[in-house]
């Protein structure tokens, strides 16, 4: 969930004429691609819209951990745990960039995870699937960072000045995470044994679908799109999106001699691009609403982990405090 | 949930340059402030000294206060080198 | 003993404490009391795990049969692993997560100051580097140790409970045996008095400034690691680390 059904709040879009001064003078801004800054006048949905983006993109960051995290105790080798473990870390990472960049709106990070905590949040449905075999490392960095990718390329010129920075900053690291995805897979393939290639081929098979769904709903599905363009914090649409990651992604899946799940993937001549099968909407739906494979299990790690560090949080601060105290009195 | 405050934090990527803002972090105080920041925005590699400052202590200017503090220096042509104009005999300074 | 299988055993030890360290903390992905703390475990557990890709090589290579060092790391059984039984043990609470941390860490410390004088060149290069990163290591747990033994009341019972746990495992990082006293003899092991010493000291003045209380000097001590006897836990720890290549035997690539 990057800049996907994020609910702006907004039912039509104002025209020029229709805004007052201000909103005016920031649209304006947005128009010339000035960037808005933290103290910058901006109106209440824009600002509500961001923290609600910004915030989703971060919790999906730190909960996209955790399908990794279920492999990282079994790398089956010192390099590849090696490359997961800093992959891993790159995500955390993320998230702390993103969250970053939420609090420069005013936003608490602590009442966003706990939005997260309490079901209220959305994050990317991918990491609602699981992770079965070793080849979904792979998957993993290769169609659902790919698919990140393609979604904060664009993100990188959103008109938030912090948004951007975080994004630009993100894309910069992240561009090894597809390579090594990819690479996992291409080794496998290449010299692996039968059962290493099956294990392949089953990743791509329960992967493809969900990694095609990270894009979002079918641009007339949308609603919120239209005021998210115009405030450019969304740059291209769902449907955009998804054809580009199809069309640079096919080429690569042959390369690895592997084939995707939907009989109606060709080329087609006089579009210039893939045609490609209906997306099981029912199915995206039923994962957004808490229905997925992992929905419970993500969720609960993560509210345990902050729940019984609580002790361990408070403690460091009354060590502080304690220590700021000595300081002063001495 | 953190109940631990927020610090700006500042990276001078290489001798000679500025430090640089970067984003904030969380700690519960300077020191781990720090070794978070360290943790978070060096990872490659990409910093030679690092500040942390908490964020409340930070006081920026407003956005509303532009013009009276910026747009007076516009001006001031008198204070940037090209505004000098040399005789060519005198080709460096 | 020889010095060559001494020297053998002795890399091994160094290159499994690390790696079992490593992957008990990468068990803690997505688990720690903040995200902030999930960077810093993991960037621990990326150090460890290097370190300990490092000192497999040096121990294949010195062996020469062939082995490589995901071999030695993902094809020896428990009774062949030579790591301190006190980085095996369980996660537990934050407080023994970094209570066997901070044991752990300032035995690291002073062993890797010591190697990185070592007789043997490749050793020495190995620890030098390594001392950076633990350095690193040792400042932030005992800062953790403080934090919790003089944060919270509740922080306070749960790390003094921590190191009465963990205490028993400590003997060991201090107890040198035939190994350690032949290659220290060889110049090439630190000295292990004086290990043991910097270890205490360290330690007890840590525990000290934490307001906890240190444990009895004459307490019963668990050992058997560093000779391959270990708790029951490593078992399972090494089932999970090398399901795949177990599971897979005629894989030669991943």
């Amino acid at each position: 969930m990057y800049a996907q059904l994020v609910e702006t709040g907004v039912k039509r879009i104002k025209t020029l004429e229709e805004m007052s001064p201000e909103e005016r003078n920031f649209q304006e801004k947005i128009d010339a691609e000035v960037k808005i800054e933290p103290k910058n006048w901006m109106p209440e949905a824009y600002r509500k819209t961001l923290i609600r983006q910004i915030s989703q993109h971060a919790h999906s960051e730190v909960v996209g951990m955790l399908p990794e995290g279920n492999w990282v105790t079994r790398a089956p080798t010192l390099k590849r745990k090696l490359q997961l473990m800093a992959k891993i870390q790159d995500e955390a990472g993320h998230g702390l960039y993103l969250y970053s960049a939420m609090e420069t709106l005013g936003a608490s990070r602590d009442e966003e995870i706990q939005k997260l905590h309490e079901g209220k949040a959305k994050y990317s449905s991918i990491f609602n699937y699981p992770t079965l075999n070793w080849a979904d490392m792979g998957t993993v960095g290769w169609l659902v960072d790919g698919a990140a990718i393609v979604n904060q390329v664009v993100l990188q010129r959103t008109s938030y000045g912090p948004y951007s920075r975080a994004m630009i900053r993100i894309c910069k690291e992240e561009s090894f995470h597809q390579r090594q995805g990819y690479q996992i897979l291409l080794d496998l393939m290449r010299e692996g044994t039968e059962e290493q290639k099956q294990m392949v081929q089953d990743s791509i098979n329960r992967l493809w679908w969900p990694s095609l769904m990270m894009f979002g709903p079918s641009d007339d599905q949308s609603p919120n799109s239209q005021q998210s363009m115009a405030w450019k914090i969304k740059r291209k649409s769902n449907d955009e999106l998804r054809q580009m990651f199809i069309d640079q992604t096919v080429p690569q899946l042959e390369f690895l001699g592997c084939t995707a799940p939907d009989p109606d993937l060709k080329w087609n001549e006089e579009r210039g691009h893939y045609d490609f099968g209906e997306i099981d909407w029912q199915e995206f739906y039923d994962v957004l609403k808490g229905n997925g494979p992992c929905n419970r299990e993500r969720i609960e790690t993560r509210k345990k982990a902050i729940d019984e560090g609580t002790w361990v949080r408070q403690a460091a601060k009354a060590y502080a405090e304690k220590q700021q105290q000595k300081q002063q009195a001495a | 949930m953190s109940e631990w405050p927020l610090f700006e934090v500042f990276v001078r990527s290489k001798h000679g340059l500025n430090h640089k803002h970067v984003g904030s972090v969380h700690a519960a105080d300077s020191r781990m402030a720090l070794e978070n920041a360290r943790d978070l925005y060096t990872r490659r590699n990409e910093g030679v000294s690092i500040w942390v400052v908490p964020s409340n202590n930070i006081t920026a200017s407003s956005p509303d206060e532009k013009e009276p503090l910026f747009d007076p220096s516009h001006d001031k042509v008198y204070r940037h080198a090209s505004f000098y104009k040399l005789p060519d005999e005198v080709n460096q300074m | 003993m020889d010095q060559q299988h001494a020297l053998q055993e002795y890399l091994l030890r160094l290159g499994d404490s690390s790696m079992i360290l490593g992957q008990r903390l990468c068990e803690l992905c997505g688990k720690a009391p903040a995200v902030e703390e999930e960077m810093a475990l993991m960037n621990v557990a990326l150090d460890l795990v290097g370190q300990a890709r490092n000192w497999y090589e040096y121990a294949a290579e010195l062996e020469g049969k062939g082995r490589s060092a995901d071999d030695l790391a993902f094809r020896r059984d428990a009774h062949e692993y030579r790591n301190l039984l006190m980085v095996e043990q369980p996660n537990g609470d934050y407080a023994v997560t970094m209570a066997r941390q901070f044991f752990y860490d300032t035995w690291h410390y002073f062993t890797l100051q010591g190697l990185a004088n070592s007789a043997d060149e490749r050793i020495a290069g190995i620890a030098s580097k390594a001392l950076k990163e633990v350095t690193y290591h040792l400042r932030r747990s005992a800062e953790w140790i403080k934090r919790l033994g003089d944060g919270t009341e509740e922080s306070h019972q749960r790390m003094q409970d921590a190191v009465e746990l963990l205490w028993r495992f400590t003997g060991e990082l201090t107890t040198a045996d035939e190994v350690d006293t032949s290659l220290e003899a060889a110049g090439i092991a630190p000295n292990q008095q004086q290990l043991a010493s910097d270890w205490q000291g360290m330690v007890k003045e840590v525990l000290t400034e934490a307001t906890l209380e240190l444990q009895p000097e004459d307490a019963w001590m668990y050992m058997g690691g560093k000779q391959g006897t270990h708790t029951e836990h490593l078992g399972f720890i090494l089932a999970e680390m090398q399901f795949l290549p177990r599971a897979y035997p005629d894989a030669t690539t991943w």
